[in-house]
């Protein structure tokens, strides 16, 4: 059964209504938001537990459980801060983007009810630098919000004061890293910090700080309207809720669509993208989950269910759920070399391991795709991934070689096939015979 | 900073519209933590010397005005303007073309939105300006449209769903000096599905309040 549109969350994904409070609240959005916050912090934090809701960008740690870190009281008058991560950047996410220009609302109201649960009386959204028009939009939601009284002293009535302020970025893929987020967020460069302490001890001006996906704050008013019971209702155990999801490259009509969790990879493609471009016969393969997430051969993509755990079972990942579809006129390795190239552009040269190593990763990757190698060389490039990986403070560097093993995993024979054509190809011609 | 290798203006001041901004600005940071405000600032610096000049760079001298604005030491500022991509440290033509060569929108095309900005700007390839001032042409990583690949910004607007021919007219016109509405070029509502929406058509609304 797909999801109703009575069950989806971001009921303007796509901007058929207009993103302003009037219509918003038409669709449901800040209905009874200041009872919901009369329940408490501990009821709140409870209700996200129960609901299975994991975070949307990218780790899928759980949610209430990220809350529940925050300290209760602040004991040396510290405040403690909610930030909001809107610097989407893992290439195939674009769910965010539609989120603040969209459906802006539902994204401000969830900064409250979190901030509440958090204890927090002031948060940041920080908007990657080219969502220019789109934090324009967010920017106008949040005054027609303070107008309102729904942000502000006694915001929405709930006795709680909150303020919500939007920091652009401007183009730096680390700081989507919570911690490289936060140095940005203070004037620094983007340089992710050693953890521990964490940023619930220690963040942002040193203070308590929850850094949070824009998705995951979002749904959180819609969870605790219907209850958890209704958002755990949709996917497998521990992979609750709906999502979502970006579907695009070959398919034949590329869209953001809610979907369930769970929901059967080919039938996500087939039911609300088009399905493959040529057929599902003419796949090649897909990467499931944003940049990072190694891609699957269609032999996997043939039944594998989309969300964490059946993804990762794989030895892939249900990430940021930006579905980047391949079909059969791909250079697969030039897709891959590609990714490489933007990984050793955006690391931020902080350990040496990751600036280094992205480099050299992408220098291999180009005559990978060339086949000017020898074929003992995937090998050498496979070591040295694993040596890159789990060696550096953040994951960018994980998720930079990710894709590289990746396709070494399920497209080695064709990786030897392109070395040894190239040398065919160079044996062949340049080469001077000896009778002649 | 290595010396840099074209003209640099002597100095830099805000102009009314930019101290206006900066208000607005540094009320959103505590008081003792103005640095907050540095990414915001070289923006507003940016923007002025598009005003101003027709190319939106930021000079060494504007950091420097940034710096004292702030508090801060000008090599923090120096880093953060080197360190984040958006800023232009050197003057750039009046339209930055921001191509995406990032694997989702190189899948669907991204070769060939190059292949016209070079054609009909007169560009050589990635980082070159053309003879006339008007266009600078730069490789961007992932701008975070892939369902609407492949992507051209200009400046700060999103041209969504391009291929040769509509991003050859998008620069055509920017000559005239028109400005396209942004967006997709083949009449997608957003992120929905071409052909128009097949979800959320059916979604209750409440009395108008």
């Amino acid at each position: 059964m797909a999801l109703s549109d009575k069950d989806r969350i971001f009921t303007n994904l796509y901007g058929i209504h207009h993103w302003g409070l009037t219509e918003a609240r038409r669709r449901g959005n800040w209905d009874g938001t200041a009872g919901i916050i009369a329940k408490g912090r501990d009821w709140i934090i409870e209700e996200m537990k129960q609901s299975g809701l994991r975070g949307r960008g990218g780790a899928g740690f759980p949610t209430g459980l990220k809350w529940s870190f925050m300290p209760k009281e602040s004991p040396d008058g510290r405040p403690s801060y909610l930030v909001v991560n809107c610097d989407e950047s893992e290439p195939g996410t674009c769910k965010d983007r539609d989120i603040i220009r969209n459906d802006p609302h539902t994204l401000i109201e969830g900064c409250l009810i979190a901030a509440v649960a958090m204890g927090a009386h002031a948060g940041y959204i920080y908007v990657r630098g080219e969502y220019y028009n789109e934090h324009l939009v967010l920017q106008a939601a949040i005054e027609e919000a303070y107008e309102a009284g729904l942000l502000g002293p006694n915001a929405a009535g709930s006795g709680w004061d909150f303020d919500l302020y939007v920091h652009r970025g401007a183009g730096a893929y680390i700081c989507g890293e919570e911690t490289a987020l936060i140095e940005s967020l203070e004037g620094k460069k983007g340089m992710p910090r050693l953890k521990p302490p964490f940023p619930a001890a220690v963040g942002l001006y040193g203070c308590p700080t929850t850094v949070n996906n824009v998705e995951t704050i979002a749904v959180v008013p819609e969870i605790l309207r219907r209850g958890a019971s209704w958002f755990a209702s949709f996917g497998r155990p521990k992979n609750s809720g709906t999502k979502v999801f970006c579907i695009q490259g070959h398919v034949n009509k590329p869209c953001n669509v809610e979907a369930e969790m769970s929901i059967p990879m080919r039938e996500l493609i087939e039911r609300y993208a088009g399905g493959v471009r040529g057929g599902w016969d003419n796949l090649l393969a897909v990467i499931p989950g944003g940049s990072s997430t190694p891609l699957l051969p269609k032999h996997i993509c043939d039944d594998v269910l989309m969300d964490f755990d059946a993804l990762r079972e794989h030895k892939s990942g249900l990430g940021t759920a930006g579905v980047i579809v391949m079909d059969k006129s791909t250079d697969i390795i030039r897709a891959i070399a590609r990714l490489a190239q933007f990984y050793k552009h955006e690391s931020c040269g902080q350990c040496t391991p990751c600036r280094e190593g992205m480099g050299w990763q992408k220098r291999l990757m180009d005559r990978m795709v060339e086949g000017r190698a020898e074929i003992a060389e995937i090998d050498v490039l496979e070591s040295v991934t694993r040596q890159i990986e789990g060696h550096t403070i953040c994951a960018l560097a994980d998720g930079g070689v990710w894709p590289v093993q990746g396709l070494i995993r399920h497209f080695r024979p064709l990786m030897e096939e392109r070395i040894a054509a190239y040398k065919a190809k160079k044996s062949g011609g340049a080469m001077p015979l000896a009778a002649e | 900073m290595s010396a840099p290798q074209h003209q640099e203006p002597v100095s830099f001041a805000f102009d009314e519209q930019s101290e206006a901004q900066i208000a607005t600005i540094l009320k959103r940071y505590p008081e003792n933590k103005k640095a907050s405000g540095v990414i915001p600032l070289l923006y507003v610096v940016q923007k002025q010397m598009g005003r101003q000049t027709g190319s939106a760079w930021v000079p060494r001298v504007a950091m420097d005005q940034v710096a004292l604005r702030l508090g801060m030491a000008p090599i923090r500022v120096y880093e953060v303007a080197t360190f984040y991509f958006m800023f232009n440290t050197k003057p750039i033509g009046r339209y930055h073309l921001q191509v995406c060569g990032t694997t989702p929108c190189w899948l669907r095309g991204s070769d060939e939105v190059a292949r016209a900005c070079r054609d009909a700007g007169h560009l050589k390839g990635y980082g070159d300006t053309s003879d006339d001032g008007l266009f600078t042409m730069t490789e961007v990583e992932c701008l975070g449209g892939c369902v609407n690949a492949p992507i051209l910004q200009v400046d700060d607007d999103y041209y969504e769903d391009l291929d040769y021919d509509s991003t050859v007219q998008l620069i055509e016109a920017l000559k005239r000096g028109d400005r396209p509405k942004p967006g997709s070029a083949r009449g997608r509502l957003c992120s929905a599905p071409e052909g128009g929406p097949e979800t959320l058509l059916d979604i209750p609304l409440a009395e108008g309040k």
